[in-house]
């Protein structure tokens, strides 16, 4: 790092200059045969990568090394005994984060900072002194003002001549030229004085300097003249306008349009393709597709897991049914659409509701000041407008039933539509008006109920209406995007509600206009939270089918469960897709209807009620799938049986529940002929499943007549679903029977006779199909086992191949520590021998040092010993 | 004040009771006390009639403790007793005068106990039953008869033919008594001669009443019957109520074999007799583990159980459990047996209770490899043909089973593969015949296994789905699924784990009314 941040700090042209010689050292080097080392390969080996190790450069990277070591190592160890270190502190020195140019602004901020703490203390008006090369900028300035900067700086530092002569006792010359020029002027006059010279002296300089500045002004003059007269002149020279009037006139410089525009396409956005607007036409495609991948989606769980089925279920085509439910679902919803758009009945409506609103929302006003007031913190800014939008929207869903069952019926007839509209908007002005006199009575915020009692507390003794709008403002009081535990506060609130619903429908008059209603908010809820709407449902599926099952443990056959299951069951199949292949409610749904068909026997005309109700439900439930039910057919051939005179022998069999010869056999057997005769098909009244209010003969034989029609339209249903299934003859036998030997269908009317008779030739069409032998689907052959040599991919040489990714992970990590492992002790023992050779040259140079000192020590005491000898000598010579 | 009263009368009848109960203990150290005192046995006796119940239940305790000190202390005359009314020879000692009388009223009081056995409450009924049985016991003990006798004769056996008797009404239910009698049936000594009674009990009754048992009765020697449990090996037959003497080998109750062969005439002279729905049901339900196995001639049931067969519906069923067992261990040959079992086939045998036990069953015997091809084919079609009409857990059982049936037999394999062969104009097959080899099964395919793979039940699409490849070669385990039942499917769907839940996108308008709403065209609020 330090090695790059020197090399940053080097100027970019002396880099690339060392830069350029190392190459050139390099290259020569490389030429030189005898620095380079060759790996030589005895084969080729395919594949192998034999990169930068191939050729070695010993001499350059040995000198490398050797350059590094005694950069590092050779420092420190001279430095060994050394305790002070050199510091630089100056700021930011060490710091390798910093580039230079940083490095150099902060130091410049922090001595500014210094110098400005000291003068500014008490100074708060001083402004900083700028400089440039240590020089104040403000006095720069001012000496380029003053033209004649020169003649001051002469007149402050360098003297004139007879000043200085004055001054310091002047020169000769000087003096003598005076004289000089003096004696030309006044030779009569007597010499002056030398106080008169001075004076005069300084009369003289006085008068120069007067002199200068008249000059100067005129100067001065003259050059503005010279300005003024250059700038007329200039016009003239070039066509340019003088700089002093470009200036005035153009302060903000006109750019030209060509480079405006050009500039301007430059920097403008590039224009985004946006979405054009969509003509109905689209919108209802899109509707179209996106209902299409929902049912795409549908028809694939419903299919289930295993598609290779799909083949063999020839006589489901899954196009066929996609087309006839894209054909249903395309009217419906190009009519949906329509209401919000072109439509011109609803047009109409739209309005009205339009100006509804508008008239009310100054009714309201003080309403929705008082709810800004009190909803506070749930909605900012217009919670007032969004409940009014809100509550328009919801009168619109509330007519929604009604529009679509008239839109139904607007094909056929459009003369009565106006009258109907007319109708409608009675109606709509009624609901509205109940429904914002129920808005305007109920506070605006409900805290989520936390137990099914203070639930039930809320929302009994309230119309539907008003619980409606309750439960709408909890929902969103408690949205779930407003607070963290809202979720779960709503989710329960869904149990709630059917929890409410349950007990609404297990009163001993049921109120089902209320449980209509209230299924919406339901379904909303139940979009929301799905999971835990599902938890709900499959619980209160459970606890029916615990019921069911203690029955069947105590007494071995259970009874028809009251009105609660059955809609448990309608709830089921309104929340949930019932055409699934598997549905974690939607199956035990199925499951427990299986159970109410096989376990439980008809005793009474409510028990008939009740199990047709609950072969609606089935069949409903399949109606989309066409899944077959054994249970469904056997229970409609019991509940047909029981409308057949009693006989001895029967040539079809019954299933249980059923009995061929029970106490209840003939219940729906309708004996008065005069009450067949006065009989039209209605609906059944829900209620009759907990206890028929018809008392009169008359109305009971009606009763069991719409029983045994509602029993033929299920069974023609039935017909129609499986029709196509292989043993439809075997499937449809019994019925088939009964139908056509049996049931006394000439006593009854002409509209039941009609449909036993279409439900027979059905039959008889469907029976005309062949039955084709079973033959195991056709699987792909088996390919030949081939002899052809396994290839795998092979990425690395000389590694172990089997194992799985973690294992070769580890072993290249392994092979990486060691190789790293050696690699470091490679150089652990070079550093050595590096220290070891340089502490080998020290002692070497020591004994040197030593061995000359000593040479030296003993050179000097031979000489002296020498000396001595000879002075002995000379003595005992003298001597 | 009404309450008062009440209280009051019902304060004085406790006093009063408590008063008797006084009475009683005080008579009982009396007689206990000296023998002049004895005449207030008829005191204690009385209160046996008594109608109040806590009143008698004081005196059974009375009475019980009474000759249960009389028995071990020997105070009641042995041998053969002469009638009350008779003279007594003047060789009788005073004693012996004493003691005979004594006896008379223990004979009184044992046959005011067995009247007391068909008392009102059930309390006292089980007190004089105990007592009953305390008596026998030490009877058995302190033997009444002369002792010169065979040891085998030691136990009262006369007493428990009483017992029994009266435990056997003809005309009230005596069920909850007999259960209670059952703990006494643990002793072998006690079970054999109970065993011994109810023979000769049923033959009594036959005969009084001409070959026709009344029906409670056969509830009651069902009971009794049916409680017996019979044990397994000699070595332990050592339970005995009554303490055998060293010398009992030739005693009949230690016998293994003795008790089969009483155990089989019980049963048989009982099952000889025309039995009700319910308890021909009952019979048949036991039979095969606890009536068979105890018998030392098993084929005796033979004809008892080919005429079960013969009744039709649950009867043959249930019998076909018993038949099984002759069938397989000693060598039963039944002609037309798999016919029978075919025509058996109907759809209500899916909504029967015993229809784990008769698909066991029919597993068992449709599992010989060499049974002819065209009987499995019929079975396997049949079965077929009625899965039209049944429910998804026994789908799920059955399924399987027909698939095992056509892997055991490969020829079967023309049920679900046939090719190169024409459409057909019907399906071959002919339901109504009665005899598998005339149903031209094997000319069909299970083109009912083919609608099932559009059940509305994922498992049984599942499963049904096998025929449509070939069969692997390992038999699939139906053990499991045998005894499934609708509630335990429910529970299997709810345990299941889900992740997400679809949801219907249509929007929602009402509780009817929705696109392709068949109940808005039928029903109405």
């Amino acid at each position: 790092m330090g090695k790059s941040a020197g090399k940053k700090g080097k100027p970019p042209a002396a880099a690339a200059a060392a830069r350029v010689i190392a190459q050139k050292a390099r290259t020569e080097i490389r030429d030189n045969p005898f620095e380079v080392k060759i790996n030589k390969q005895k084969f080729n080996v395919l594949g192998r990568k034999t990169g930068k190790h191939d050729v070695g450069l010993p001499g350059v990277s040995k000198s490398k090394a050797l350059k590094r070591r005694k950069d590092t190592i050779l420092m420190e160890y001279q430095r060994r005994g050394k305790v002070s270190v050199f510091m630089d502190k100056r700021f930011g020195e060490y710091d390798t984060k910093l580039t230079p140019d940083e490095k150099m602004m902060k130091r410049f901020a922090m001595e500014r900072k210094k110098n400005a703490e000291r003068k500014t203390l008490y100074n708060l008006n001083e402004e900083e002194e700028l400089t440039h090369y240590g020089q104040s900028l403000a006095n720069l300035e001012k000496l380029n003002d003053t033209v004649d900067s020169d003649s001051d700086s002469e007149e402050r530092g360098a003297l004139s001549a007879e000043l200085t002569a004055s001054h310091f006792g002047g020169g000769g010359g000087l003096l003598r030229k005076k004289a000089q020029s003096d004696q030309k002027d006044e030779e009569a006059e007597k010499p002056k004085s030398r106080k008169e010279l001075i004076e005069e002296l300084i009369i003289k300089s006085k008068q120069e300097k007067r002199e200068r500045q008249s000059q100067k002004e005129k100067s001065l003059e003259l050059t503005e003249k010279l300005d003024s007269d250059w700038k007329a002149i200039q016009g003239l020279l070039s066509h340019k306008t003088p700089k002093s009037e470009r200036k005035t006139e153009e302060e903000k410089p006109k750019p030209d349009e060509y480079d405006k525009i050009v500039r301007e396409l430059g920097f403008e956005m590039k224009a985004q393709p946006t979405d054009r607007m969509k003509s109905e036409e689209e919108l209802a495609k899109e509707e179209q597709e996106r209902l299409q991948k929902l049912e795409a989606e549908r028809l694939r769980r419903m299919r289930g897991d295993k598609d290779q089925k799909s083949k063999r279920a020839k006589h489901i085509s899954a196009d066929d049914l996609m087309d006839g439910f894209i054909l249903d679902n395309d009217d419906r919803v190009m009519l949906s659409y329509k209401d919000g758009a072109m439509n011109l009945p609803e047009d109409i409506e739209l309005e009205d509701v339009g100006k509804d609103t508008i008239g009310d929302e100054d009714e309201e006003g003080s309403g929705d000041e008082e709810e800004e007031e009190g909803s506070g913190d749930d909605e900012e800014g217009s919670s007032g407008e969004e409940e009014d939008v809100e509550g328009s929207e919801d009168d619109a869903s509330d007519n929604y039933s009604d529009l679509e069952s008239d839109a139904g019926s607007e094909e056929p007839g459009s003369d009565a539509e106006n009258t109907k509209m007319e109708e409608k908007e009675k109606k709509n002005k009624e609901r509205k008006s109940g429904a914002k006199a129920a808005k305007s009575e109920l506070p605006f915020t409900f805290a989520a109920p936390e137990s099914y009692e203070s639930f039930q507390s809320l929302l009994s003794g309230k119309p539907v209406e008003q619980q409606l709008v309750v439960l709408e403002r909890i929902q969103k009081c408690n949205h779930p995007s407003l607070a963290e535990g809202n979720k779960a506060k709503l989710e329960k609130l869904f149990g709630f509600l059917l929890d409410y619903i349950t007990d609404l429908a297990s009163m001993d008059s049921p109120d089902l206009k209320a449980i209509d209603k209230l299924v919406i908010p339901l379904y909303n809820l139940c979009q929301m939270f799905p999971e835990a709407a599902g938890t709900c449902v499959r619980n209160a599926l459970d606890e029916s089918a615990r019921a069911i099952d203690k029955m069947v443990e105590a007494k071995g056959r259970a009874a028809l469960q009251g009105i609660h299951v059955l809609v448990h069951l309608k709830i089921t199949a309104i929340l949930f897709p019932t055409s699934d292949f598997w549905h974690s409610v939607v199956t035990p749904a199925m499951i427990l209807m299986s159970q109410l068909l096989t376990l439980c026997p008809i005793y009474s005309l409510e028990d008939v009620a009740a199990g047709l109700f609950v072969c609606c439900m089935f069949l409903e439930y399949v109606s989309l799938s066409k899944k077959f039910i054994p249970e469904l057919i056997n229970y409609l051939l019991g509940v047909l049986h029981l409308a057949v005179p009693r006989k001895e022998s029967l040539d079809y069999v019954l299933v249980p529940p059923f009995k061929p010869h029970g106490k209840n056999s003939e219940l729906l057997l309708v004996g008065n002929n005069e009450d067949i005769d006065t009989w039209v098909k209605k609906p059944l009244p829900i209620t009759a499943i907990n206890g028929l209010s018809e008392s009169s003969e008359l109305e009971i034989s009606h009763f069991k007549l719409t029983c045994i029609a509602t029993c033929l339209d299920l069974v023609r249903r039935c017909v129609d679903i499986y029709g196509p299934l292989p043993a439809f003859r075997e499937i449809l036998n019994p019925i088939t029977t009964l139908l056509s030997k049996h049931l006394p269908t000439r006593d009854y009317s002409l509209q039941i006779q009609e449909l036993q008779a279409d439900i027979l030739r059905t039959i008889e069409k469907n029976n005309k199909k062949p039955y084709q032998p079973l033959v195991f689907e056709k699987q792909m052959a088996v390919p030949m086992k081939m002899f052809t040599p396994k290839l795998m991919p092979v990425l690395e040489f000389g590694r172990k191949q089997g194992c799985n990714q973690q294992e070769r992970e580890r072993k290249k990590l392994i092979h990486k520590h060691k190789r790293e492992f050696k690699g470091a002790v490679r150089e652990i023992r070079r550093d050595n021998q590096f220290l070891a050779r340089v502490k080998l040259s020290e002692t070497m140079e020591r004994d040197a040092e030593r061995k000359r000192k000593v040479k030296e020590l003993f050179n000097s005491l031979s000489t002296q010993e020498g000396e001595w000898k000879a002075l002995k000598k000379k003595k005992l010579k003298g001597r | 004040m009404a309450a008062r009263k009440a209280k009051r009368v019902s304060s004085s009848f406790a006093k009063q009771s408590d008063a008797e109960r006084h009475d009683l203990d005080s008579k009982l150290a009396a007689v206990l006390g000296s023998r002049t005192n004895a005449n207030a046995v008829f005191d204690i006796l009385e209160h046996l009639e008594s109608k109040k119940e806590e009143v008698v239940q004081a005196a059974i305790r009375t009475t019980s403790k009474l000759f249960e000190v009389f028995l071990e202390k020997r105070e009641l005359y042995i041998g053969d007793l002469p009638a009350e009314d008779d003279s007594l020879p003047d060789t009788c000692s005073a004693e012996d005068k004493y003691k005979m009388w004594m006896r008379h009223r223990y004979n009184s009081c044992v046959t005011c106990l067995l009247n007391l056995l068909q008392h009102s409450s059930f309390s006292v009924q089980e007190l004089a039953l105990c007592t009953l049985m305390k008596f026998i016991q030490l009877e058995g003990k302190f033997p009444l008869e002369n002792s010169e006798w065979k040891e085998s004769y030691r136990f009262p056996i006369e007493l428990l033919k009483f017992v029994i008797d009266n435990l056997l009404q003809e005309e009230t239910d005596s069920t909850l008594l007999i259960t209670r009698f059952q703990e006494y049936l643990e002793y072998d000594d006690v079970r054999y001669y109970t065993m011994t009674a109810t023979n000769d009990c049923i033959a009594r009754v036959q005969q009084k009443t001409k070959q026709v048992l009344p029906p409670v009765f056969q509830t009651n020697v069902f009971c009794l019957l049916s409680s017996i449990n019979m044990p397994v090996e000699q070595s332990s037959l050592e339970n005995f109520l009554v303490t055998k003497n060293a010398n009992h080998e030739d005693w009949k109750p230690t016998k293994l074999k003795e008790h089969k062969r009483v155990f089989e005439r019980v049963w048989m002279s009982f099952l000889k007799h025309q039995l009700s729905v319910s308890l021909y049901k009952k019979v048949l339900l036991i039979l095969h583990e606890s009536i068979l196995p105890h018998m030392s001639k098993p084929t005796l049931m033979i004809d008892f159980l080919t005429a079960a067969y013969d009744v039709g519906g649950a009867i043959s069923l249930l019998a076909l459990n018993g038949l099984f067992i002759l069938i397989h261990q000693h060598n039963l040959e039944y002609p037309d047996f798999y016919k029978k079992l075919y025509s058996l086939l109907e759809p209500s045998i899916f909504h029967v209770k015993y229809r784990a036990r008769f698909f066991h069953l029919a597993n068992l015997f449709l599992s010989s490899t060499h049974l002819p091809i065209y009987l499995v084919a019929a079975f396997a079609k049949r079965l077929a043909r009625l899965t039209l009409t049944a429910p998804p857990q026994v789908l799920l059982m059955i399924i399987p089973f027909i698939c095992n049936l056509i892997r055991r037999h490969p020829a079967c394999r023309a049920l679900i593969h046939r090719p190169n062969t024409g459409d057909l104009a019907t399906d071959p097959y002919i339901m109504e015949e009665q005899d598998p080899a005339k149903s031209q099964a094997l000319e069909s395919s299970l083109w009912e296994l083919e609608v099932l793979q559009q059940h509305y039940h994922g498992d049984v699409v599942r499963a049904a789905n096998v025929i449509s490849r070939a069969l692997s070669a390992q038999e699939s385990d139906i053990s499991g699924l045998l005894e499934i039942s609708s509630s335990e499917l429910f529970d299997k769907e709810m345990k299941k784990k889900f992740k997400s839940v679809p949801l219907e996108y249509e929007p929602v308008r009402g509780l009817l009314g929705l696109k392709s709403d068949i109940t808005a065209e039928h029903f109405a609020f």
